[in-house]
């Protein structure tokens, strides 16, 4: 049994003089992903490697998952280590591990071995061929394939020997904290949760933005919303969700401008609250989970017009290019999309024309607009003041 | 704290005084199990005995005839499959309504997909079973005959006492069972002198327990358990008794009937006044019949360019509680069984809503609820999907 895992990282090994924030910053989010779980845990880094150390009532499983909701981890080793000074102790380590792991296999494999502590007798070369043909011997159903190997051992002699050869794949990307934070626009469907998973990904801290429209959408919903934020904040740590009670707002709109325009206007008015917030929290980006051409108010034009409502901010639209099916199936992975389709109202769905504009034009947007002035400053005043602000944990 | 209008006691209800004492009491210090011999055991068999006997008297049946289950849809699997299998190689034909409960309506579906034969007998605009259908379909064969008793929705009262003339006339192997859940604590019923076999109530829609519930089964009846085990409840359902419900649900029942007339006459009196202040606002349609032959504590009613679930929420933020359809209906997002079966038009049922009193509502609710209404209606009707 093996007590160990060796987590690899990709990108943030290449970052030159800035690689220990990165690895500070994994270390980090390893220790938080792990902290709620059963066992003891302690981070190790060393040369450019980080180990995980578990001890105590440590579940393999459970602490696998959730390494994998690390940001920043490409494979996750299961590690065996081993107290050895010679190479005769080495070899039946080595055959040990081949009868836990491999018992009944039938694999190719090549050896590889990096002899760091240059204490230790022979050379990595002579190590591996040595270590090989034990391996044959021991176990004749298994075969050298040193180009195309199904099973690669890396042996690694440093003060004590660890042998590995699985790689579970972790989520990729870079350690949350290592880039800002920015402002997710979170509605209660299958997009959104995604779009903030993508930019996370990059290292990026959320905040989120709901926009709550009672009597017209229901608590369930936002409590829906609120189980969104969870699923991002098993990757990407706590999420600020604002939710932002947008009726009357909404209602202004409807009593007041072309019906045709009601869903784009309303989008604008949300950006310009995403975008407020944004700034109170010091965000350096809003997140949208828009693609397009999936609705009316997210074609080329309509976009367009909801872009320019945002003045000082970039709206970073991870989706924009994917089709539905292939977002539906990341929000299969990270796990959103079973609460994404219970069928409760979001505020989208009610105010619905049923001719919208598809391709708006900004200037007749801007004019429809001016309807609201003079009504407008005092509800967005009061939607801004009443906003409510949720600390939601994974 | 705002002042809570609760309407929606077809859904649930909440428990008395008097069965919160005896549930905690039964937790906190007569937590024994019946089937233990010591004397912890015997007591906690007291209290079985206990409310077994007083839903026994309400119904003027044995209390041997009582098995305490979990609820209604308990209550109504055990009758519908524990029939089924009993009878399975003397007859596969199974009647029933159009307007039933899934708790009634998905055991018969699962029995379908097993060989047995469904009829659905359809209802009239009002909710009632149309009886010359029934008479009609009924014959040798027929091993049972599943109707509610009062509609969850609307209120209608199924003529369980001419039914079951009929079913015991023309079929003689079947059973006629009856899901009472909305029925008991608002009508006097006596199984025996209607000619029912099974009936299923559940306790927490009369103040009692949720998780507690009885099924009569009339002595000569014979069915099958569904749940197989330690033997309890005369080994018709086996696992250790709930004891805290059953006693809550014996005290709930006794309540239900202490003073009863008064009690129906002012749940009556808050329906009446509920559907006239309704029929007075424009746009208004009220389903059902009302009057003495509909159930005393619930209205149905839809909003005309309303969606239900926007003037639920609008209710809400008033402190008043309804339901939109059926409470178990609403998080899918199918159309109610009954309204389509009463035939209810396309537009109405996604524009109505339903109101349920129990007797500590008061006249001065009512008024307010209708007051919210007129206030609310008009401005959610600004509002709607052109």
């Amino acid at each position: 049994m093996y007590h160990t895992f060796l987590i690899k990282y990709g990108e943030i090994g290449i970052k030159g003089k800035n690689r220990h924030v990165f690895e500070d910053a994994l270390a980090k989010q390893i220790r938080l992903a792990l902290a709620k779980k059963d066992g003891s845990f302690s981070i190790r880094k060393e040369r450019g490697r980080v180990y995980v150390e578990c001890s105590g009532e440590w579940n393999e499983e459970e602490t696998v998952e959730a390494l994998q909701h690390v940001f920043g981890i490409v494979g996750i080793c299961p590690v065996y280590t081993f107290e050895t000074t010679d190479y005769e102790a080495l070899e039946r380590d080595m055959l040990k591990y081949i009868d836990e792991e491999y018992a009944s296999s039938s694999e190719t494999f090549k050896v590889k071995v990096r002899r760091v502590n240059k204490n230790f007798p022979l050379t990595s070369m002579e190590i591996a061929a040595k270590l090989g043909e034990a391996i044959l011997q021991h176990q004749p159903s298994m075969h050298v394939d040193v180009h195309n190997p199904d099973v690669l051992f890396d042996i690694e002699i440093r003060d004590r020997v660890y042998i590995y050869s699985k790689v579970i794949p972790g989520p990729g990307g870079m350690p949350v904290g290592t880039n800002g934070n920015a402002m997710l626009c979170l509605s209660g469907g299958i997009d959104s949760p995604v779009a903030g998973w993508m930019i996370a990904k990059r290292g990026v801290g959320i905040d989120a933005v709901y926009f709550h429209a009672p009597p017209y959408t229901s608590e369930r919903a936002k409590e829906k919303v609120v189980d969104l934020a969870k699923c991002i904040a098993a990757y990407a740590g706590t999420v600020r969700l604002h939710i932002v009670n947008f009726t009357d707002i909404q209602l202004a709109i409807y009593d007041n401008c072309p019906h045709e325009e009601l869903t784009i206007i309303m989008r604008r008015y949300m950006m310009r609250i995403a975008e407020h917030f944004a700034h109170e929290r010091g965000d350096l980006g809003i997140i949208t989970g828009e693609s397009i051409g999936q609705v009316a108010s997210q074609t080329m034009q309509s976009l367009l017009v909801t872009d320019s409502a945002v003045k000082t901010l970039p709206v970073y639209r991870p989706l924009i290019g994917m089709d539905k099916s292939e977002i539906v199936e990341l929000a299969e992975k990270i796990g959103s999309y079973e609460t994404s389709i219970l069928p409760y109202e979001d505020c989208c769905t009610i105010f619905v024309a049923k001719h919208p504009v598809t391709k708006p034009d900004l200037g007749v947007i801007e004019r429809s607009e001016q309807k609201l002035n003079g009504i407008i400053e005092e509800l967005m005043d009061r939607a801004l003041r009443t906003t409510e602000i949720i600390r939601v944990n994974a | 704290m705002i002042r809570e209008i609760y309407l929606d006691n077809s859904a649930t209800t909440k428990p008395s005084e008097a069965v919160c004492d005896i549930v905690m009491r039964l937790m906190r210090e007569d937590y024994g199990n019946p089937s233990s011999m010591h004397r912890k055991g015997v007591d906690a068999e007291h209290y079985l005995r206990d409310s077994a006997e007083e839903i026994a008297r309400i119904l003027k049946v044995r209390p041997s005839e009582i098995c305490f289950t979990s609820g209604g849809t308990e209550g109504n699997n055990l009758a519908i499959i524990g029939t089924a299998l009993a009878m399975r190689r003397r007859g596969k034909k199974i009647l029933t309504t159009m307007m039933e409960h899934p708790a009634v309506s998905e055991p018969l579906k699962f029995l379908e997909k097993e060989g047995f034969v469904i009829e659905k007998i359809p209802v009239d605009q009002y909710g009632i079973p149309v009886l010359s259908e029934l008479k009609e379909l009924l014959d040798e064969e027929t091993v049972l005959v599943s109707t509610m008793y009062v509609n969850n929705e609307i209120g209608s009262v199924v003529p369980v006492k001419e039914i079951a003339e009929e079913v015991h006339k023309r079929a003689p192997l079947a059973l006629y069972h009856t899901d009472a859940v909305q029925a008991f604590g608002k009508f006097r019923i006596y199984p025996k002198q209607l000619g029912i076999d099974l009936l299923t109530v559940s306790g927490h829609k009369f103040h009692g327990p949720k998780g507690s519930g009885f099924l009569y089964v009339n002595g000569s009846s014979h069915i099958v358990p569904i749940l197989y085990g330690g033997g309890q409840m005369n080994g018709l359902r086996s696992g250790t008794e709930n004891v805290p419900g059953i006693a809550g649900i014996g005290v709930a029942a006794k309540e239900a009937y202490t003073d009863f007339d008064r009690k129906t006459a002012h749940m009556r009196a808050l329906r009446d006044q509920l559907r006239q202040g309704l029929m007075e606002i424009d746009g208004v349609a009220v389903h059902g019949k009302g009057g003495d032959e509909s159930a005393p504590h619930i209205v149905n009613a839809a909003f005309e360019g309303v969606r239900s679930e926007v003037l639920l929420h609008a209710l809400e933020d008033r402190g008043i509680y309804i339901s939109a359809g059926s409470a178990c209906s609403s998080h899918k997002r199918t159309s109610s069984p009954t309204l389509t079966a009463i035939g209810v038009p396309k537009e109405e049922l996604t524009s109505s809503v339903r109101f349920s009193v129990c007797e500590n509502n008061t006249e001065e609710e009512i008024d307010e609820t209708l007051a919210a209404l007129r206030e609310v209606v008009p401005l959610l009707r600004r509002y709607r999907p052109s």
